[in-house]
C-alpha cells in the first residue's frame, strides 16, 4: 500500500460527465506533499512515511517542529500526518508526493474533522423528535423526555442527551474520484466531504 | 489563492449558445443515449424561465401537448443539448411567464416581437 495525500477543503460545485449527467462534487487542493520522516520496521517497529503540506510562515512553526524539519533538511510545512506504507524504503526525505497517485474512477477514503456545532439539543444531535407542539403542551417542545426506567434508580451509561456537537474526526469510505488535475494540485470527488471550507483533509488509498 | 471553484465553473461553459431570453419559442436538440445508440429527441416550445447563473444556468420550456401542459427544464451548459434553435422573437414585460399556465387559447401565446 502506498501513501495517501493531504490536502485542504476547497468548497463543492457540480460538473458534467461526458454522458451529460451533472454530478455534485467537492473540491480539493491536494499536495503536492513532501516526505520528512520515513519509519521502518527494523528502527520504528512498522513501516511509515511522514507528509507534510502547505507552505507556512516560519516565525508561526515553534522552534521544536522547525528543529524536526531541519533534521530532514525540508522547509517547515503546515500540516504533518503520519502514512502506512508497505515499504517506506520507496520514499526518501524531500521527495514530492502528488496528487497523480490518483486517477479518476478510483475509490478513496477521506478523513477530516466536521464542522463545529456547539452544545446542542437532543433533536440536533441525536435526531429525537421533541414533545407534541398542541394538545394543552407548554414547555416541552424540544426536551429529551424520559431519562428511562424507575426501577434502574439512575441513569444508564451512553444515555443520549445534549452536549457538544460536532468538530469530530469523520472517516469516509469509497468515495469516488471524479476528476484529478495535476496542473492545478485539485482531486475532485463525488459528493460531500465532512468539514469546513479550509479544512485539512486526509485522503487515502482504500485498503 | 485563486478561485479554483470559479475557474471549473467557467471551464464547463459551452463557448456558443444561442441568445434567447423567456417568451421565445425555441427548439431544443436533446441527445439521448439508449444504452449504446444515440439519438435527438426535439422539444418545441416557449422559454418560460431561466435561472441561475454560470454553468449552472437552466431554462424551462413550456409546450402544450394534446391539450396537456409539458414543461421541461434544461442545463443551458449540459453536453446532452446539441443545439437550441430560436424560431420567434416574443414580446414580454417580466422575465418570468409563469401566467402562461393558467392560460388557454390565444391567450397563452406571447407576442411576437418584430424588429
Amino acid at each position: 500500500m502506498g501513501a495517501g495525500i493531504l490536502g485542504e477543503k476547497i468548497g463543492m460545485t457540480r460538473i458534467f460527465t461526458k454522458n451529460g449527467e451533472s454530478i455534485p462534487v467537492t473540491v480539493i487542493l491536494a499536495g503536492p506533499c513532501r516526505v520528512i520522516q520515513r519509519k521502518n520496521l527494523e528502527k520504528d517497529g512498522y513501516n511509515a512515511v511522514q507528509l507534510g503540506f502547505k507552505e507556512v510562515n516560519k516565525k508561526k512553526v515553534s522552534k521544536p517542529i522547525i528543529g524536526h524539519f531541519n533534521k530532514f533538511k525540508v522547509e517547515p510545512l503546515k500540516y504533518m500526518r503520519e502514512f502506512k506504507v508497505d515499504d517506506s524504503n520507496k520514499y526518501s526525505s524531500g521527495m514530492e508526493v502528488k496528487v497523480d497517485i490518483f486517477k479518476e474512477g478510483d475509490k478513496v477514503d477521506i478523513i477530516s474533522i466536521s464542522k463545529g456545532k456547539g452544545f446542542a439539543g437532543a433533536i440536533k444531535r441525536h435526531h429525537f423528535s421533541g414533545g407534541p407542539k398542541t394538545h394543552g403542551q407548554k414547555e416541552y417542545f424540544r426536551s429529551v423526555g424520559s431519562m428511562g426506567a424507575t426501577d434502574a434508580a439512575r441513569v444508564f451509561k451512553g444515555k443520549k442527551l445534549p452536549g457538544h456537537m460536532g468538530s469530530d474526526r469523520v472517516s469516509m469510505k469509497n468515495i469516488k474520484v471524479v476528476k484529478v488535475d495535476l496542473g492545478r494540485n485539485l482531486i475532485l470527488v463525488k459528493g460531500s466531504v465532512p468539514g469546513a471550507k479550509g479544512t485539512m483533509v486526509i485522503i487515502n488509498k482504500i485498503v | 489563492m485563486p478561485d479554483y471553484i470559479k475557474q471549473l465553473e467557467e471551464e464547463q461553459l459551452k463557448k456558443e449558445n444561442s441568445v434567447f431570453a423567456p417568451g421565445d419559442t425555441v427548439e431544443i436538440y436533446q441527445k439521448i443515449i439508449e444504452g449504446t445508440k444515440e439519438r435527438v429527441q426535439i422539444f418545441k416550445g416557449i422559454v418560460i424561465a431561466k435561472k441561475h447563473s454560470g454553468s449552472k444556468e437552466t431554462f424551462t420550456v413550456r409546450k402544450v401537448s394534446k391539450g396537456v401542459g409539458v414543461e421541461k427544464i434544461f442545463q443551458l451548459h449540459s453536453p446532452n443539448i446539441a443545439k437550441i434553435v430560436v424560431l420567434k422573437k416574443g414580446k414580454t414585460r417580466r422575465a418570468k411567464l409563469y401566467y402562461l399556465r393558467n392560460r388557454v387559447g390565444k391567450s397563452s401565446t406571447v407576442k411576437e416581437k418584430r424588429s
